[in-house]
C-alpha cells in the first residue's frame, strides 16, 4: 500500500504541471472554501451568504454523519451473515451475486425511488446508502472467509479449538485483508452517493454541487474538491486500520510474496 | 395587496379569452393508476415502454458503449507500456485512481465550463472512471502470466511481440476480461447521472419525473438489465476467445 | 370586512379596464409576413435555413412552454432543436448569453427581481408593464423580450388545508410568532431570490425551524407525506386546480410575491437571423394559454404523466396553431 500511496502522491504532482493553468479556478476555490461570500447572482439582488468555513464544516459533518450511520448499519448486518455464511460454506452464488448486483444498482434511481415511495429524510438517504454499502461487506466478508487456507483451519481443529474460536483466532484474522478492502470499497460507495443526499432533501458536500447556481462555478470546483478530499481521507483511514487487524505474520507472508 | 388581485382577476378573466373548449378540459374525479401514481401501473407501462423510454434507453447504451470501449483501449495501452516500463504503474495506478476518487456528479459538473453540455462531456468523465479497473486488471492479468509459459514462448523462438500477442495476452484475458465486466456494469450505473452534463439517458428520464414511481421503477430496471445483459455478453465473449478457460467468479 | 362594497366596485372597474385591454392587445399585429393573426402557422422557405435551439428551466410548466414555443417555431418552417430541463434562472440565462441556446420562456417579474435588481414590492402589477420595464434591461445584455404570455403565475407560501386550519393561517403575514416551529420547503435557488426565501425573512421577517431545499418536482410530495410544514408553489399549479380543497394558498398580503407572466426572451443575434416571422409566431402560440389552460396542460403532464411535447401538440392543434 506504501506503493500505492507514493503512487498518489506522483500522479498529483504530475498532473499538477497541465493543471497550472486551471489553477485559477482551484485558488478561486480553495478561496471559496475558506471565504464567506455574497452569492454569485448575474445581479445583486440575491441574499444569501455561501462558502466560509462554517458552511463548509457544516455540509461536510453532515456528508459525513449519514455516511457514517449507513456504513454502521451496514456492517452490522452484512458483516456477521457475510462471515457466517463462509464460515459453513453455504450460500456462495447468493454472496456473490449480490455483491455483483450490487455493482449493478443506479444510484439515481435508488435515492429516487426512496424520495418517491418513502419521501425525503435522513433516514430515507440512510436506507438508500445502505443498499450500496451491504454487497461488498457481504460479498468479501464470504470470499475473505472461503478463501482462508483450509489447512491452517485443520489444524487449528486438531489442535482443540471449537468452531467458534477457529472462527475469532484462525479465519477472521485471516480473511481480514479481504474484509477490509470490502470495507472500504463499501465507505467510498457511500460517501460518493451521498454527494446526491440533496436530492433527498438531506444537505450534504453534493448541496455546492447540485445547487450550482446558490453557490457559483467556485462553489460547484470546491465541493468536488471537498468530497475528493473526503474519500481520499477515508481511504487513508481505512488502511490504517486495514494494517493494524492484518495479523503480523500474514503482512509478512504477504510483503515476502509480492516484492 | 395588488399582486394577489392581479392573480385574482388572472383566473376570473379566463374563460372570455380562451378559444379552447369545455371538452378540452379533462375530467380528473376518477383517478386511474398513473394519476393517482400507484405503485406500478403495469397497463401504462406496456403502452408507453418502447415510446418513452426507448430513446433515452439507446442514449444510454451508447454512453456505456463508447466509454468502456474507450477505456478499454486506453487502459490496455497504459497497461502494455508499463508492462515494459515497471517503474511507470505506481504513477499510472495513482493517476487512474485519482480520476476514480472525483464523484461522477462532480466530474460531470466540472467538464461543463470546458467541454460544454452533451454527450461527449459525459462520455470523457465514464471513461475516465472505467480506467482504474481495467488498469489495474491488465496489468495484474499480465504479471500473473506463468514464468513457464513466457519461456517456452522465448524457447520457441518468438519475438517480444509475437511472446505478447501469442502468449501473455491471451493467458491474461480472464483477469482482462474480469476488470471490463466490472468497469460496464458500473458505468451502466454511473451513466444514470449523465443527466447531469446535459446528456440525457435514463437518468435524464429519472429527473424529469422525480415522483414518478412506475417510471422509476421502469428505468432502474432497464438499468439493472442492461448491466446484467452487458456482463453476460462479455461472459460470452471470454468464452469464444478462451474455451479452455474456466470463468472466472468476479 | 366593512370595505366590501366599494371593494367589489373596484374590481368591477378593474376587471373591465383588464379586459378590454386584453381585447385590444389580442388582435394587434402589424406586419406580418406569413403568420400572426391567431391561424394556422405556415411554414416559410425562408425560415429553412435558420437553427434555433430553445431551452427551458427545471419544472414542468417550463418544459411544456419550451415545447409549444419550439413546436411553433418548427411548424413556421425554422430547423427547431430543444434543450429543456436547464436548471434555475440564472443556470438558464447563462446558457443564453453563452450561446448555448437561443431562446427560452422567462417570467416577467422573475427577470426584474433575479436579473435586474428590482425590488419585489417595486414590480408592477401589470404585465404589459412589467414587459416595458424588463425590455431596456434585456436590450443591454442584447436579448429580445416578448410580449407577455396571458396567465400569471406566482411564488406563494402554501400548505395543507387541514394545517391552515388547525394554525388559523390565511395570509403570510398570520405567520408571524408561528414560523419559528414550523419546517419550509423549496427549490434550492429559492433560498437566493427576493420573492422567496430571502423575501419571507427580510421582508416578512419570518424565521423558521428550517429550509430545506428540494427538487421543483417534489413541492406536493412534502406537504402530502407531512415531511413540510409549508412549501413554496406556483399559482398556476395542476394541483392547485384539482385538488382545491387539499392544499391552501397563504395570500401574500405585503405584496412581495410578484405575479409573473410568461415572457419569452431571445438572443438579439438570432432575433436578426430569424426574421419576422420568430416573434410573430411566439407571440401567437402563447394567446390562448390562459390560467385555466396551463393548469390544465400542467395537470396533463405532471399528474398524467404524458409527454411535454404530446402536451404541447394537443394544446397547438386544439387551438389551431398546427395541425
Amino acid at each position: 500500500m506504501a506503493e500505492g500511496e507514493a503512487g498518489v502522491i506522483a500522479a498529483a504532482l504530475s498532473l499538477a504541471v497541465p493543471l497550472s493553468s486551471v489553477l485559477d479556478s482551484f485558488s478561486g476555490a480553495i478561496e471559496f472554501i475558506f471565504q464567506q461570500r455574497q452569492s454569485e447572482l448575474e445581479s445583486g439582488s440575491g441574499g444569501t451568504q455561501v462558502g466560509g468555513l462554517d458552511q463548509v464544516w457544516d455540509l461536510m459533518w453532515r456528508h459525513i454523519e449519514v455516511s457514517v450511520l449507513a456504513l454502521a448499519v451496514s456492517l452490522v448486518l452484512a458483516l456477521p451473515i457475510g462471515v457466517v455464511l463462509g464460515h459453513r460454506g453455504k450460500g456462495e452464488f447468493l454472496a456473490i451475486a449480490i455483491g455483483n448486483a450490487g455493482r449493478a444498482v443506479p444510484e439515481l434511481a435508488l435515492i429516487a425511488f426512496m424520495v418517491a415511495f418513502v419521501g425525503v429524510g435522513l433516514v430515507n438517504l440512510t436506507i438508500a446508502l445502505m443498499v450500496l454499502g451491504i454487497p461488498p461487506i457481504l460479498t468479501n466478508a464470504f470470499v475473505g472467509i472461503r478463501q482462508v487456507d483450509r489447512g491452517a483451519v485443520e489444524a487449528a481443529r486438531g489442535m482443540g479449538l471449537s468452531a467458534s474460536q477457529v472462527l475469532r483466532k484462525v479465519e477472521l484474522p485471516l480473511a481480514m485483508p479481504t474484509i477490509m478492502t470490502g470495507v472500504r470499497t463499501a465507505a467510498i460507495n457511500i460517501i460518493a452517493t451521498a454527494t446526491l443526499g440533496p436530492i433527498a432533501g438531506q444537505l450534504t458536500l453534493g448541496d455546492f454541487i447540485i445547487s450550482s447556481s446558490v453557490y457559483g462555478s467556485e462553489g460547484v470546483l470546491a465541493g468536488a474538491i471537498l468530497v475528493a478530499v473526503l474519500v481520499v481521507a477515508v481511504e487513508l483511514v481505512l488502511a490504517a486500520v486495514q494494517r493494524l487487524l492484518t495479523p503480523r505474520g500474514l503482512a509478512l507472508q504477504r510483503a515476502g510474496a509480492g516484492a | 395587496m395588488i399582486s394577489y388581485l392581479a392573480v385574482e382577476l388572472g383566473g376570473a378573466l379566463t374563460l372570455a379569452q380562451s378559444e379552447l373548449g369545455e371538452d378540452f378540459f379533462r375530467d380528473r374525479s376518477n383517478p386511474d393508476c398513473v394519476q393517482r401514481n400507484g405503485a406500478f401501473c403495469f397497463e401504462w407501462a406496456a403502452d408507453n415502454l418502447v415510446d418513452r423510454y426507448l430513446t433515452p434507453t439507446l442514449q444510454h447504451l451508447v454512453l456505456v458503449s463508447v466509454s468502456v470501449a474507450l477505456g478499454f483501449v486506453i487502459a490496455l495501452g497504459l497497461a502494455l507500456v508499463s508492462h515494459r516500463r515497471r517503474w511507470l504503474t505506481p504513477a499510472i495506478t495513482g493517476l487512474t485512481g485519482v480520476l476514480y476518487t472525483v464523484p461522477s456528479i462532480a466530474f460531470f459538473v466540472l467538464l461543463l465550463p470546458v467541454t460544454g453540455r452533451g454527450t461527449d462531456t459525459a462520455i470523457i468523465a465514464l471513461t475516465a472512471y472505467t480506467l482504474q479497473i481495467i488498469y489495474r486488471n491488465a496489468v495484474a492479468g499480465l504479471a500473473n502470466v506463468p514464468a513457464e509459459a513466457r519461456d517456452s514462448g522465448r524457447g520457441m523462438g518468438m519475438t517480444p511481440r509475437q511472446l505478447l500477442w501469442g502468449v501473455e495476452l491471451p493467458l491474461a484475458l480472464p483477469e482482462i476480461i474480469a476488470g471490463l465486466r466490472i468497469a460496464t456494469v458500473s458505468t451502466v450505473a454511473i451513466a444514470t447521472l449523465a443527466v447531469f452534463a446535459g446528456a440525457g439517458g435514463l437518468g435524464a428520464e429519472i429527473f424529469a419525473n422525480l415522483t414518478f414511481k412506475t417510471g422509476i421503477i421502469i428505468c432502474g430496471g432497464i438499468a439493472i438489465g442492461m448491466a446484467i445483459g452487458f456482463d453476460a455478453l462479455l461472459v460470452g465473449v471470454q468464452r469464444l476467445i478462451s474455451p479452455w478457460r474456466r470463468v472466472r467468479p468476479v | 370586512m366593512s370595505a366590501k362594497i366599494p371593494l367589489r366596485a373596484l374590481f368591477a372597474l378593474l376587471a373591465a379596464a383588464v379586459l378590454s385591454v386584453g381585447i385590444v392587445a389580442c388582435g394587434d399585429d402589424d406586419e406580418t409576413p406569413t403568420n400572426g393573426g391567431g391561424g394556422l402557422i405556415e411554414s416559410n422557405p425562408d425560415n429553412s435555413g435558420v437553427q434555433i435551439t430553445v431551452g427551458s428551466k427545471n419544472f414542468a410548466e417550463q418544459y411544456i412552454l419550451g415545447e409549444i414555443y419550439a413546436q411553433g417555431l418548427e411548424a413556421a418552417g425554422y430547423d427547431v432543436s430543444t434543450d429543456l430541463n436547464l436548471g434555475d434562472e440564472t443556470i438558464a440565462l447563462k446558457a443564453l448569453k453563452a450561446d448555448e441556446i437561443d431562446g427560452y420562456p422567462e417570467y416577467t417579474s422573475t427577470a426584474l427581481t433575479s436579473f435586474f435588481d428590482t425590488k419585489p414590492e417595486d414590480v408592477p402589477a401589470d404585465a404589459q408593464e412589467a414587459y416595458e420595464a424588463s425590455k431596456a434591461d434585456f436590450a443591454g445584455e442584447d436579448l429580445v423580450s416578448y410580449p407577455p404570455a396571458p396567465y400569471n403565475s406566482a411564488n406563494a407560501v402554501g400548505t395543507l388545508t387541514s394545517t391552515a386550519d388547525e394554525l388559523g393561517l390565511e395570509n403570510v403575514s398570520d405567520l408571524e410568532g408561528q414560523s419559528q416551529d414550523l419546517t419550509l420547503y423549496g427549490s434550492p435557488e429559492c433560498r437566493q431570490r427576493p420573492d422567496c426565501l430571502v423575501g419571507l425573512e427580510e421582508g416578512y421577517g419570518l424565521q423558521f425551524k428550517s429550509f430545506t431545499p428540494v427538487d421543483i418536482a417534489l413541492r406536493y410530495p412534502v406537504l402530502d407525506k407531512d415531511q413540510a410544514d409549508l412549501s413554496i408553489l406556483f399559482t398556476s399549479d395542476a394541483l392547485l386546480f384539482t385538488e382545491p380543497d387539499k392544499y391552501t394558498i397563504l395570500k401574500d398580503d405585503q405584496g412581495l410575491f410578484p405575479a409573473a407572466n410568461p415572457l419569452f426572451i431571445a438572443r438579439q443575434q438570432t432575433v436578426d437571423e430569424a426574421g419576422p416571422d420568430f416573434g410573430e409566431v411566439i407571440e401567437q402560440v402563447q394567446q390562448n394559454l390562459t390560467l385555466q389552460v396551463m393548469q390544465e396542460l400542467n395537470a396533463r403532464v405532471e399528474i398524467d404523466k404524458e409527454k411535454p411535447a404530446d402536451v404541447a401538440r394537443d394544446y397547438l392543434v386544439s387551438s389551431g396553431y398546427v395541425e
